[in-house]
């Protein structure tokens, strides 16, 4: 045990009131973060006895302003970085196709009781927010209509959002997922880091928790993949092939995702191999 | 009487109900000085609310781990001294900060419970443990933890069963964890959390 590794955060700060404010705070914010100890002590006695602080009570004053500061920058840090980023736009996404189709669905349905060929589709809601409104209720419907426009228009800036932030954060995962679906896999982790980190068997089962519990309760077949059931390898395989499809698929995006993660480079040759597997998966069915 | 000093029940808007003193954090009813501990939103506030003694005092050294937005821990700095705040996901951070702004004696940490040499060299030894963690493996996090307890000092754990295992029956999920508590510690008393949380056990201890 030596002197270094048992020293209290404080240590190497110097005393409270020698060093310029903003210096200490950024050094202390550092020493917070970074540093360890393998057993805890009496720090506020400590740092007192080391001169650092005066006494107890401006101790835990500037404890209490480190950590505060310490909490605050690595928060900001982790919530502003670019997977985070692209998880509220996949997020954000959803929340706009879903309520764009529930207020069609709602149009359609009030303005089918003043008008025979209202429907609930794109063309008649852009038709209705074009028209001019004679009367009070129909202000409300053309009203309601260009809103619903406007939020499928809004939709489709997000969706371009996340296509190129996708690409960003996740080059293999993108080239092999296609940005959406990468995506939502990281949303569903929680996090590039975090879907990195997953087994394989997981990721395939990304999206599939109500079925997979179902199924560890003993009341249904065990699921054989989640979201990446959009991916064309998975949805395209014959039904008896698709288990062995969503593995092979699974398996290389898990790969993709570390490198991601670890390297950050594009690397082709992940994608080819997934091409070749499934391509010997499909041809099973055709012997 | 088993409250804490600073812990009292008082009527708050026609109810009832555990209380502490400071500034309101999520909206609760208060009285005065005096805030509303709402039991099913804490873990800690059902377990006074069933009349455990936890062995907690005014004033005392307070290790929070799963501190999460500060809905309890705000509580606990109200009555307690130091008190360290450990929570892993930055989201919940953000409101914590909320709560810490208001009291100088709560200290925000963004860290793993399940690592405490990440913040040995911050935390003091202590007179009680709190821990809400949603993790497998609560019993081995109380057990790496137990270090910053005074010999006297008291755990005050909620487990929580679905945490572990969603398959098993939580009785047997609890019989588990407290075995494998006792590795390192005594359990004084345990008091299961319904109605106002289900599946979850109190478990109040000291070190041994």
């Amino acid at each position: 045990m030596t002197d270094a590794e048992e020293a209290g955060w404080f240590a190497g700060l110097g005393a409270t009131g020698d060093a310029d404010e903003t210096e200490w705070l950024k050094r202390a914010r550092e020493a917070i973060d970074s540093g360890t100890a393998s057993e805890p002590a009496n720090w506020p006695e400590r740092a007192v006895g080391a001169d650092v602080v005066p006494d107890a009570e401006t101790y835990y004053e500037r404890l209490h302003q480190a950590t505060v500061a310490t909490a605050g920058e690595l928060v900001r840090e982790r919530e502003q970085a670019d997977d985070q980023q692209l998880i509220h736009s996949i997020r954000a996404l959803d929340d706009c196709r879903r309520t764009h189709n529930e207020l069609t669905e709602r149009l359609a349905e009030w303005a089918g009781t003043r008008d025979r060929t209202a429907a609930v589709e794109a063309s008649y809601v852009r038709e209705l927010a074009d028209s001019e409104p004679t009367d009070p209720t129909e202000r409300r419907l053309v009203s309601l209509a260009e809103r619903i426009v406007e939020l499928d228009r809004e939709a489709d800036r997000l969706e371009e959002y996340v296509d190129r932030t996708a690409g960003t954060v996740a080059p293999n995962l993108t080239a092999l997922a296609g940005p959406v679906l990468a995506a939502r896999l990281i949303a569903l982790a929680g996090g590039l880091g975090e879907l990195a980190k997953l087994p394989s068997s997981t990721v395939q089962l990304l999206g599939a928790e109500d079925a997979l519990f179902a199924h560890l309760q003993g009341a249904a077949p065990s699921p054989k993949h989640g979201v990446i059931y959009t991916h064309e390898y998975v949805r395209g395989t014959r039904g008896e092939d698709r288990g062995s499809a969503a593995r092979a698929v699974a398996g290389k995006l898990t790969i993709a995702a570390r490198v991601d993660r670890y390297r950050g480079e594009y690397e082709p040759e992940i994608e080819a191999e997934l091409d070749e597997r499934i391509g010997r998966i499909r041809a099973r069915g055709d012997r | 009487m088993t409250l804490p000093e600073g812990v009292k029940r008082r009527e708050i808007a026609g109810e009832r109900q555990l209380a502490t003193c400071g500034e309101p954090v999520y909206g609760e009813p208060t009285d005065g000085d005096w805030r509303a501990w709402d039991p099913s939103r804490s873990k800690l506030g059902a377990v006074l609310s069933a009349g455990v003694d936890t062995g907690l005092s005014s004033g005392d050294r307070v290790l929070y781990l799963g501190a999460a937005s500060g809905t309890t821990v705000g509580h606990v700095a109200d009555f307690a001294g130091p008190t360290y705040a450990v929570e892993f996901a930055p989201r919940p951070v953000r409101d914590l900060l909320d709560v810490a702004a208001d009291r100088p004696n709560l200290f925000p940490l963004l860290k793993d419970a399940r690592a405490p040499e990440t913040y040995a060299h911050v935390v003091e030894p202590v007179e009680a443990v709190i821990q809400d963690v949603a993790t497998r493996g609560q019993a081995e996090v109380a057990l790496a933890n137990r270090q910053f307890l005074e010999p006297e000092g008291r755990l005050i754990a909620a487990i929580k069963a679905r945490s572990e295992d969603v398959t098993r029956e939580p009785a047997a999920v609890f019989e588990d964890a407290l075995e494998r508590l006792r590795e390192g510690y005594e359990v004084l008393a345990t008091e299961r959390l319904e109605p106002y949380h289900e599946d979850h056990l109190g478990v109040i201890a000291r070190p041994r």
